[in-house]
């Protein structure tokens, strides 16, 4: 099983991961991962951000990696929500959630699904700080958490 | 013809969302669609300049320069990505 959902509304991380381990006695942990709007970047104040994304691709992109994640690592289940829209500081912006058996395979699988979603899905934010509007800048960093686990396969 | 989606700054800086071009004879790749948005000179140049790192996707899979590009395929174009 897995989902992928892109959505404007907020999530409630208890009820999801409730629903992802509804019935399933075999699931002996489950990791989950949370983003959360920071209140400055780049050295400046963030009043709210825009994230928009490319329908579709979204998707498609969120569920390769998921596939990736299950094919690497024993995963039961894994859900992906990704807000889009205007955000504020303090706001949930993204939640990944992955059932194993173990917490070791839980804990890598939500990992590298949160890695290679920070640099291969459509996503684009662009923020509202004193000095205008502007586009957030791809991070080296996050280029480098992907290719870490390239070196590993 | 293509039909080339634009994303976030580049929608912008470029003033289109959407387009349909019809494929010319010869360009099959992406980097020979980038080739003839470049030809359009002024914000499209700039735009898509090298410099940019424009990423570009073909039917929603990431794609490189040198991936195909068939008539009735979606493109799309957008600068690397900030989600999560």
């Amino acid at each position: 099983m897995m989902s992928v959902r892109v959505q404007h509304e907020d999530f409630d991380v208890g009820r999801e991961i409730a629903q992802l381990r509804q019935g399933n006695p075999q699931i002996g942990a489950v990791a989950s991962f949370v983003g959360v709007v920071r209140d400055l970047n780049e050295g400046s104040a963030v009043a709210t951000m825009t994230l928009e994304h490319y329908p579709g691709m979204t998707e498609k992109a969120v569920g390769k990696i998921i596939d990736e994640a299950k094919g690497r690592w024993q995963v039961y289940d894994a859900l992906v929500i990704h807000r889009i829209g205007t955000l504020a500081p303090l706001d949930q912006i993204v939640l990944v959630v992955v059932s194993s058996a173990h917490r070791g395979d839980a804990f890598a699988a939500c990992e590298f699904i949160m890695d290679y979603l920070k640099t291969q899905a459509p996503f684009w934010k662009k923020e509202e700080t004193p000095g205008g509007a502007r586009w957030v800048e791809a991070r080296a960093s996050d280029d480098e958490a992907a290719q870490r686990w390239q070196q590993k396969s | 013809m293509i039909k080339v989606l634009y994303f976030a700054g580049l929608r912008e800086a470029t003033g289109c969302a959407a387009e349909s071009l019809p494929l010319p004879d010869g360009v099959a790749d992406v980097q020979g669609v980038i080739d003839l948005l470049r030809a359009r000179g002024g914000a499209w140049a700039e735009a898509l300049a090298e410099a940019k790192r424009v990423r570009a996707a073909v039917n929603q899979d990431l794609a490189q320069g040198q991936s195909a590009v068939r008539d009735g395929d979606e493109l799309a174009f957008f600068p690397p990505v900030t989600g999560g």
